[in-house]
């Protein structure tokens, strides 16, 4: 595991900083003299989980690369609220063209960095779930192909947002959206559909695939740094709640990824060449419940009577992460 | 506007764009009440020595402790600790070993030889203390440390009061009393011993003081009759305590019945298994959960041997053995006489059932009140006489050297605000840091260190202190261990989980500001706060 965490200072390294240890130990943000690629002013959601996951990222990036960094965008929130013209957030050379071709803007920079010699200068295209499970996959699955060096970065938070939530290939199984409303016989999503990304990038055997969550910072820190250390093709898929299309308080945001990783319904792992190796382990396991409950996209599973079947099927889910990526650690050493 | 090819905008140029003006609800810093700070009656401000002690600065954390007590070495080894039992910590695992930290930090202070800061300027008022027991040295001290003259007139021959009559050695070694005591007097308090102040106004005559603060104590034991024969041997707990600090150690004989179920009964008990009884009973007359003995204290004396006789008291005491009736409890928890006998083999029974003040040193103060015993004082800690104020076991309050102290600097401030002719008003109090305030996911698992004890086979037979102290390492563990309940302690969280970078870090020690004109109000700041100490309030609109 790339990221080893320090016990027993007080908040050990759960919290962003801890004055308890030495600079060179704590995170990036933690920093006065982080980069705050995405600044102040831009027009997220109150509470919104992609502008920090992107804030955590790049600046992360940014500090991985010695500063030496473009950003491809897609379209999405991301590119909508940080970028309405005449104003930028954005303090990174950064680009948007168009919905579909981040990964093949990006896949241009990096080979015209390589024409020009100007190689130490590294790529990121970045994008929400619809910009990179649907609409982009081409031409990512492109990017993967031909291992083109370039780190993607998606933020997901599991539906086209910015127009209005509606369902798209990362929306999870039982949740209300726009276009899956909670009606019928098996309200919101459907199960057995969607795109599992991260597997997917896992089968093109690039060097280098991770999750994280907002809600563990030193975890997605570590992992951007290591993705950095590569060259090639490499994707890091970013768990980020949405207080408007999940119908949660703007405050629970972390909370709630939190929850994500603690139930096993976002498993937390990295991999290298198609393998895992390594996973982040539960700290306290509990029932999905947990995770369902607070946000209103679920809320149908808990009407009257309670939908039992479904949120057992969502737990069947959650345990089969758990199983697949050993999220339990078994050893008696957990937390 | 001219551009490179293909540059359209100016990096950050968002700032432009003040989403401040979003905003219902503003996040505001405070600084909330600790439960440990709220529980002590000293007053200390353990959270924020402990924030001291955790980076290990263990002086500013003693220099912060004694503002409040200047007896942490003391007190790490005699107080009750009310601090832990009200621990947040106690929800997550066990509470933080604050007591045993504060000893740390006392026993560091001797060993390093600091030394406390002199006054800035004399007042040129002079205050006599009655009394050099805790809540006198507390009273003392405070009172010194804000430029006045103090004169303590002890009548007993050293200072020390119930921590030294009343605590036996082997929780309290008399070299960390007397350093503690010395430390206190170097800052220029003159002791008087063998000095009993018959009259205490004639004493502020005769001396020219301005105000005196009685701290003289309890120290006569409360009787009960008992029917004894002739040769039977009797004798009260505060006397064989006080001749154990003498040359001649009381004679106790092989089987001791000690009669009573406060901390000082035992004492007793463990002294007199020290000195060699082969039997210690205490005899209770109620049971173990309405003893008012602190229970660790209690599983230290069964430990060592100590045999506790449950809901009985003695109704008659021979030369060799003493009666006893067994008791039950009423459904109003009184315990009421069964008539059932019981005789057991004793060669001395020692009372330990309480003590009454020696109050004759008022007489014939006018407008001075008394009461069950006791002098009554106001809010201020004054008597009902001017400029005459008390504290310590002679007022009504819970009697431990912890409340005594407290005593003496709630005293000490009024004294000082009497003597310049204002009045004292202590800062209002902030709202409790609940657990409910806080964030517990942050804190890492991390359960309580264990203080090493003596073996029970030299508890039993010598007065070696029975519980030992942390080292360096196990007391900044310990401190790293405190929540901050209330009290920023600069963890940055919320300098990271603001997704408007709205939070400013204004550096080491300096904690953090607001930038309200791109505060969303979100709240993320207030829910990830791992101490609970932002709060959201409504933005005026």
């Amino acid at each position: 595991m790339s990221f080893q965490p320090v016990k027993f200072y007080q908040t050990g390294t759960f919290t962003v900083g801890n004055r308890l240890l030495a600079p060179e130990e704590r995170s990036v943000q933690a920093n006065l003299r982080r980069t705050n690629s995405l600044n102040s002013g831009h027009r997220a959601c109150q509470g919104c989980g992609e502008a920090l996951g992107a804030r955590y990222a790049i600046d992360a990036a940014m500090e991985a690369t010695q500063r030496q960094l473009i950003a491809a965008n897609a379209t999405g929130c991301l590119e909508v609220f940080s970028t309405p013209y005449p104003e930028t957030s954005w303090q990174i050379p950064w680009i948007h063209s168009l919905f579909g071709n981040a990964a093949a803007v990006a896949t241009g920079i990096a080979a015209a960095m390589r024409v020009k010699g100007r190689e130490h200068v590294r790529v990121i295209a970045q994008g929400g779930d619809g910009g990179t499970t649907d609409i982009g996959f081409g031409c990512l699955s492109g990017m993967f192909e031909r291992n083109d060096d370039v780190l993607y970065i998606c933020y997901d938070n599991g539906a086209y947002m910015n127009t209005g939530v509606q369902r798209s290939s990362a929306t999870p199984p039982a949740a209300r959206t726009a276009t899956t409303m909670a009606v019928g016989a098996e309200p919101g999503n459907v199960f057995g559909q969607g795109k599992d990304l991260p597997a997917i990038a896992m089968a093109h055997r690039i060097p280098y695939v991770a999750t994280a969550t907002v809600a563990e910072l030193r975890d997605l820190e570590a992992k951007v740094r290591r993705a950095m250390e590569f060259r090639g093709a490499r994707y890091i898929h970013i768990f980020v709640p949405c207080p408007l299309g999940w119908g949660h308080a703007s405050d629970q945001t972390i909370r709630i990824a939190r929850l994500a990783k603690e139930t096993g319904i976002f498993p937390v792992f990295e991999a290298e060449n198609g393998e895992v190796v390594s996973a982040s382990k539960i700290r306290r396991r509990l029932p999905v419940e947990e995770y369902l409950r607070p946000q209103k996209r679920f809320a149908h599973l808990f009407g009257k009577p309670p939908r039992a079947d479904l949120i057992a099927r969502m737990q069947e889910l959650a345990d089969r992460n758990i199983r697949r990526y050993g999220l339990v650690d078994t050893s008696g050493a957990q937390r | 506007m001219r551009k490179p090819f293909a540059i359209t905008l100016d990096p950050g140029s968002s700032l432009a764009n003040h989403t401040g003006t979003w905003r219902t609800l503003r996040p505001e810093y405070v600084d909330r009440l600790p439960p440990c700070n709220g529980a002590c009656p000293a007053g200390e401000n353990i959270q924020g020595w402990l924030y001291h002690a955790e980076s290990g600065n263990y002086e500013a954390a003693w220099r912060l402790l004694t503002q409040d007590n200047p007896m942490p070495a003391v007190m790490g080894r005699v107080c009750y600790h009310p601090c832990e039992s009200s621990c947040n910590r106690t929800r997550l695992d066990a509470a933080v070993g604050i007591n045993s930290v504060e000893r740390f930090l006392g026993d560091e202070a001797i060993r390093h030889g600091w030394h406390f800061d002199k006054p800035p300027a004399s007042s040129g008022k002079r205050v006599l203390v009655v009394g050099a027991g805790p809540s006198g040295l507390s009273a003392a001290y405070h009172l010194a440390r804000l430029g006045h003259a103090v004169e303590i007139h002890e009548a007993g021959p050293v200072a020390g009061g119930m921590m030294r009559f009343g605590i036996p050695k082997y929780r309290l070694p008399r070299e960390v009393l007397e350093a503690e005591v010395r430390r206190i007097l170097a800052l220029g308090v003159a002791l008087h011993l063998n000095s009993k102040v018959s009259s205490v106004l004639e004493s502020m005559q005769r001396g020219r003081f301005d105000a005196a603060f009685l701290a003289v104590g309890a120290h006569i034991a409360k009787r009960a009759y008992i029917p004894a024969g002739s040769a039977a041997k009797v004798l009260d707990a505060l006397s064989v305590l006080r001749s154990m600090e003498g040359e001649e150690k009381p004679l106790l004989g092989r089987r001791v019945v000690v009669y009573g179920g406060g901390n000082t009964a035992i004492d007793v008990a463990r002294t007199a298994k020290r000195l060699g009884a082969e039997e210690a009973v205490i005899v209770y007359r109620r049971t173990r959960e309405k003893m008012p003995a602190h229970d660790f204290e209690v599983e230290e004396a069964l430990q060592e041997g100590v045999l506790i006789k449950w809901l009985s008291t003695i109704r008659q005491a021979g030369d060799a053995s003493i009666t006893v009736e067994r008791m039950v409890l009423d459904e109003k928890g009184f315990p009421q006489p069964t008539g059932e006998l019981e005789t057991l083999a004793a060669d001395s029974v020692v009372l330990a059932l309480g003590q009454d003040v020696d109050l004759a040193l008022l007489d014939g103060v006018p407008g001075l009140e008394k009461k069950d015993g006791a002098v009554q004082v106001g809010p201020d800690m004054m008597t009902g006489h001017p400029g005459i104020f008390a504290g310590g076991d002679m007022v009504p309050a819970e009697r431990t050297v912890t409340v005594a102290i407290g005593h003496g600097k709630k005293a000490a401030r009024h004294i000082d605000a009497w003597l310049r002719g204002t009045r004292y008003a202590p800062p209002p109090k902030h709202e409790p840091a609940t657990f409910e305030r806080l964030n517990p996911w942050y804190y890492s698992d991390a359960p309580k260190s264990v203080l090493p004890t003596l073996d029970v086979v030299r508890r039993q037979s010598t007065f070696d202190e029975v519980v030992k102290g942390l080292d360096e390492s196990n007391a900044l563990y310990e401190a790293r261990r405190c929540l901050s309940c209330g009290n920023c302690f600069e963890c940055d969280n919320c300098y990271g989980v603001c997704p408007d970078n709205a939070v400013i870090k204004l550096g080491p020690g300096k904690r953090f500001q607001f930038n309200y004109d791109y505060c969303k109000g979100c709240g993320l700041c207030v829910a990830e706060c791992p101490c609970g100490a932002i709060r959201m309030v409504p933005e005026e609109i």
